[in-house]
């Protein structure tokens, strides 16, 4: 087979996919779009009603103006068609959602840019070293799957990994925090003060919201890796590859392993949604300050802007996420290269 | 009934087990006639664990006991009709991928990842927060709903398109049957043995869903539920004032609670291909 061919199969596989992420995004977005609309309540009015509950009753020229002005900011102006081609091209290409309501009149956009960067260096180191971790424990322990240690393991793990993320950042929570004092009970990061005690603060607020995160993505890949890796270790081939007498470490490594790693990339594509939805929740019971506090804030004084932003910016980073990790397939399985 | 507890794994046993004592704490206990667990100061405040209040009472005066016995009947009614609904129309839109094939098959499957991809939980917040107030149990169900039959669908459309080939379908297509017959008569017995497994993961789906909803404060607000139970501890700083039989409780029955419907459904699915014969 010539090369023009196998890289001819390769782009259309890129195009395809791109062709998915893109229509996951804007599926995503038109639906989060068109959902606040079919409610009843109207965040204009809304607002209104607390600014006057605040400061009495209005002028009605000037309430009209408020009114008028507090439209457009919130992107109401304008026919559904109208409203909904602004918002895509608003907030999928500028990131613009408007001012947020709680820091009034900073832009969304902005807030979320200094509350982004630390949800997804937690969510990215916690996310990989899982992986890592965990399909190397399953590997060994489907590759060994009667010894006692093996099953000792994935007990431990099965006991773990249903728990919801909330659960877990909780028990860690009263353990190492409360009872044992060993933490704060809410995790601040000091940005003033030099670069040094930026990190020492940062370290000191991620360790339990990264221990709750890491230990349930192990749990999941060590139970999947075991079963995946565990029936790979009963095919012909790898009793042949016995029979040849290679060691067992190359067997584990070039028979096993690669061939039960091609759906743990799958998998890590897949779960990576759920992994995000943990560490809003984990964020919450820490006070992280990443996008999960954020959203919280926002839920706790009604600012819609933020609440869009925040998810239409996850969206996009959760598909672009597992568009990279798709991406990484084709390297790994010749399959997709040559058929 | 014997044999199949005779072929069941352990896992599959200890699943059993656990759910059919949560099954009999949310709706046989729950029958007992007692007090609305809900009220404030039905009796005294802070009381320690006695028999008469197996574990104490809340800083309102609430009983834990029964609120916990409420809390678990309504998470598991919500969890069962939310993967009711979820299992129902995933395998609908399932069998219809896999059988119509071509273009609208695309478009199904388009839609699907897209709500396997989509992290559930911020749109669940988007919505929860825009009915705050006017949330009740059923809309609550009907929202998590729409999270719950992405994945059912994907798997049955792949169980369909592997069955749509075999030689006993053929067979059926050939002895006149329409489509809808070979549907319900030939597909659907194979697809409710899977089902069965997914209704079981949507349940606890849908419980970890609704539960951290709650710990967001966006539950229906006078929903005894395990997640809303916590959070009504938490922020009456039962952890602060280390009341642990209000704040245990619910913790330790979710904990078990997952971890048993966990096994239920490993345990179903090792049952399930040793029985096919691998």
């Amino acid at each position: 087979m010539s090369k023009g061919v196998k890289q001819l199969k390769f782009s259309k596989y890129l195009g395809l996919r791109i062709l998915t992420w893109a229509l996951t995004i804007w599926i995503g977005v038109t639906f989060i779009f068109f959902v606040p609309r079919m409610f009843p309540s109207d965040p204009v009015e809304n607002m209104i009603g607390r600014i006057q509950s605040r400061s009495g009753q209005m002028d009605p020229v000037e309430m009209e103006a408020l009114r008028k002005t507090l439209r457009v900011q919130f992107g109401l102006e304008g026919s559904l068609m109208e409203q909904y081609l602004s918002f895509l091209k608003k907030g999928l290409l500028q990131f613009d959602f408007g001012p947020s309501l709680m820091s009034f009149p900073t832009p969304v956009g902005d807030i979320i840019k200094t509350y982004l960067p630390y949800t997804l260096g937690l969510m990215l180191v916690t996310t990989v070293m899982a992986w890592l971790i965990g399909n190397f424990i399953g590997l060994q322990a489907g590759f060994r799957k009667h010894r006692l240690s093996s099953k000792i393991l994935e007990a431990v793990a099965i006991c773990i990994y249903p728990v919801p993320y909330f659960i877990v950042a909780l028990i860690l929570q009263i353990v190492f925090a409360f009872i044992l004092n060993w933490f704060p009970l809410q995790s601040t990061i000091v940005t003033m003060g030099g670069f040094g005690m930026f990190i020492r603060s940062l370290i000191r607020a991620s360790i339990l919201p990264a221990i709750s995160l890491l230990l349930l993505g192990t749990g999941w890949w060590i139970i999947s890796m075991k079963s995946l890796s565990g029936t790979v270790a009963e095919e012909d081939f790898v009793l042949y590859a016995r029979y040849r007498g290679l060691p067992e470490t190359r067997i584990g490594r070039s028979y096993v392993l690669r061939n039960s790693i091609i759906t743990q990339v799958t998998a890590l594509a897949m779960s990576l949604g759920g992994v995000f939805s943990g560490s809003i929740m984990t964020e919450i019971i820490f006070g992280y300050p990443g996008v999960g506090t954020l959203i919280q804030k926002a839920i706790l004084q009604s600012d819609y802007n933020m609440i869009l932003g925040c998810i239409t910016i996850s969206i996009v980073a959760i598909s672009t996420a597992t568009l990279i990790v798709d991406l990484i397939y084709p390297l790994i399985d010749p399959r997709i290269r040559y058929s | 009934m014997k044999k199949f507890w005779k072929h069941a794994n352990g896992r599959l046993k200890v699943g059993i087990i656990v759910t059919l004592i949560f099954l009999f704490l949310g709706f046989v206990v729950y029958n007992i006639p007692h007090v609305n667990p809900f009220s404030y100061n039905t009796y005294g405040r802070r009381l320690p664990p006695s028999l008469e209040h197996p574990f104490g009472t809340t800083s309102m005066g609430q009983d834990i006991f029964w609120l916990l016995i409420e809390a678990i009947h309504n998470s598991l009614v919500i969890g069962f009709i939310v993967a009711f609904i979820g299992t129902v129309v995933g395998v609908f839109v399932g069998l219809l991928a896999g059988f119509s094939g071509g273009w609208l098959d695309r478009i199904l499957m388009v839609i699907t990842d897209t709500f396997v991809v989509i992290p559930s939980l911020p749109i669940l917040v988007l919505m929860t927060s825009l009915m705050r107030g006017s949330a009740t149990v059923i809309l609550m169900a009907l929202v998590l709903a729409m999270f719950a039959w992405a994945w059912p669908s994907r798997q049955i459309r792949s169980l369909a398109l592997s069955i749509k080939e075999r030689d006993f379908i053929h067979t059926a297509w050939f002895s006149g049957e329409g489509t809808v017959q070979v549907i319900v008569t030939e597909i659907l017995p194979y697809a409710l043995t899977w089902s069965l497994s997914n209704f079981m993961n949507a349940t606890l789906a849908a419980i970890a869903s609704e539960s951290s909803l709650a710990v967001l404060g966006l539950s229906p607000a006078n929903l005894i539920s395990l997640g809303n139970m916590i959070q009504w501890a938490r922020e009456r700083n039962a952890i602060f004032t280390q009341q642990w039989n209000w704040i245990g409780p619910p913790i330790v029955a979710t904990v078990l609670l997952f971890i048993g419907l966990f096994l239920l459904i490993t345990g179903y699915n090792d049952y399930l291909s040793m029985k096919r014969g691998r």
